[in-house]
């Protein structure tokens, strides 16, 4: 049953200024409203526990693209719309232009952004991966300042963040890559189109003479949080790209992660969705398979 | 249960008219045009943005309107089902639509129908791809999408004739 309406507030701060203050005035008292598109549904299906939220979808600085030669930095109000319509993000991240344009349809991506869906937490979030495989960095604002933390460390369990109850997901950095690199993105779920994920999976590689050089590895939906997979990526870093190197990693990475039984999946389904999303993600990188 | 918010007053334009309401902040935009506005050409289907039922433009972009708060709206220009026609003559998609047998139950049909001129309005001449993903968060339970999808492609011909 739907939440009781008139128990909820939403109020509009006239600007970051004042929405930091309001955060910091009563830590944990309001908290942000952006899209709409998670906490409309907990509405819905009565389950939107927290009662005060800061309507900050009008705040003008926390949207917009910023291209510099170091890395590219987006609002964290930038929707699913505006990141797959970027031509920079298409080019340099191919990766998070996917998981915008698979994330719902069009209606969700005129409203979902970015940030919401690093703050919301969820492990099945799609963005994520590609976030984690990027080296993203998160800018946090409060009233006492702004402080950038790596966002592989800013999920510390289920739908736990590192963030404060006064601060801000304020901006998303991505880091330049080579142009060279090859991306890899699939998330797999019950259709095509407005799925929730079972298992999602982000890859980059480079490939030199026949050995991996570069290779970054994360999935969503396996772990209580977004995983960066470090040590399949450390038995793969450097070792000759063959069926024993094909073998091992698909060992390690069924140590590394973590999946379960829910509503969306089973722990077997995922377990070997993801090994063969791996494999082939690998045998992609051979010279022959282009 | 106690109320916590008072109803404020919000003044949004919908298919050109200013509006003006007394709504609590969060109560859904879909509800405040459909009870209080009376425009129940927007369907409610899944209450949960995932069939695009309740399709409507705000500020040139499709939203589903049961996942939008009505305290978000305030200055915004909306746009619903009922004013894509001029006076008498229904917009070319409407058309398409009858002329294609695009509607069963007819509850889909709203959606389908903003979805669909949001699809052509960005990309007059799309491909197949381009309206299968242009549709792709609307559900019909009745027609099997293959006559919306010839709706679709006949509103485009008309339009281009």
């Amino acid at each position: 049953m739907r939440g009781y309406v008139p128990s909820y507030k939403l109020i509009s701060p006239a600007s970051l200024a004042d929405a930091l203050a309001a955060l910091a005035r009563e830590p944990g008292d309001w908290q942000p409203f952006a899209g709409g598109t998670d906490l409309m549904v907990l509405l819905e299906s009565g389950k939107l526990s927290h009662k005060n939220y800061l309507n900050i979808w009008n705040l003008s600085e926390l949207r917009g693209i910023e291209v510099s030669g170091a890395g590219i930095t987006i609002g964290a109000l930038t929707t699913y719309t505006e990141v797959q319509s970027n031509p920079i993000l298409r080019r340099e991240f191919p990766m998070l232009c996917q998981a915008a344009s698979e994330t719902g349809g069009l209606a969700i991506q005129n409203r979902g952004t970015l940030g919401g869906n690093i703050a919301n937490a969820s492990p099945a979030a799609d963005s994520p991966p590609a976030l984690l495989v990027y080296n993203a960095e998160l800018e946090l604002l409060s009233v006492r300042g702004s402080r950038w933390v790596p966002y592989q460390s800013f999920h510390t369990g289920y739908k736990q963040t590192t963030m404060q109850p006064d601060e801000l997901l304020a901006r998303i950095r991505l880091p330049r890559v080579w142009p060279d690199l090859n991306h890899y993105y699939r998330k797999v779920g019950t259709r095509k189109a407005q799925a929730i994920s079972k298992v999602c999976f982000a890859a980059t590689a480079r490939m030199d003479e026949g050995i991996i050089g570069v290779i970054r590895i994360a999935l969503g939906s396996v772990a209580p949080v977004p995983l960066r997979c470090r040590k399949t990526e450390e038995v793969l870093q450097g070792a000759m790209l063959n069926d024993s190197t094909i073998e091992k990693a698909r060992a390690e990475l069924a140590r590394e992660i973590v999946p379960i039984d829910d509503i969306r999946s089973t722990k077997n389904y995922r377990l070997r969705v993801s090994l063969n999303l791996l494999e082939d993600f690998l045998r992609g990188l051979a010279p022959d398979s282009a | 249960m106690e109320s916590a918010s008072n109803k404020i007053k919000i003044a949004f334009a919908v298919n050109g008219r200013t509006q003006s309401v007394e709504a609590y902040p969060m109560e859904r935009l879909l509800d405040v045009l459909r009870e209080q506005l009376n425009l129940t050409g927007t369907k409610e289907g899944c209450g949960e943005g995932e069939c695009g039922a309740c399709t409507v433009v705000i500020d040139g972009q499709i939203v589903n309107s049961c996942l939008v708060p009505v305290g978000q709206v305030a200055g915004a220009s909306i746009k619903t089902i009922e004013g894509i026609a001029s006076g008498q003559q229904l917009h070319a998609v409407q058309q398409a639509f009858i002329d294609c047998g695009g509607a069963q139950c007819g509850i889909c049909t709203p959606g389908m129908v903003m979805a669909a001129m949001d699809l052509l309005e960005r990309n007059p001449n799309p491909t197949e791809a381009d309206i299968r993903t242009g549709l792709a968060g609307n559900l019909c339970r009745c027609t099997g999408y293959m006559k919306i999808f010839d709706s679709v492609v006949r509103a485009c011909q008309n339009e281009s004739s």
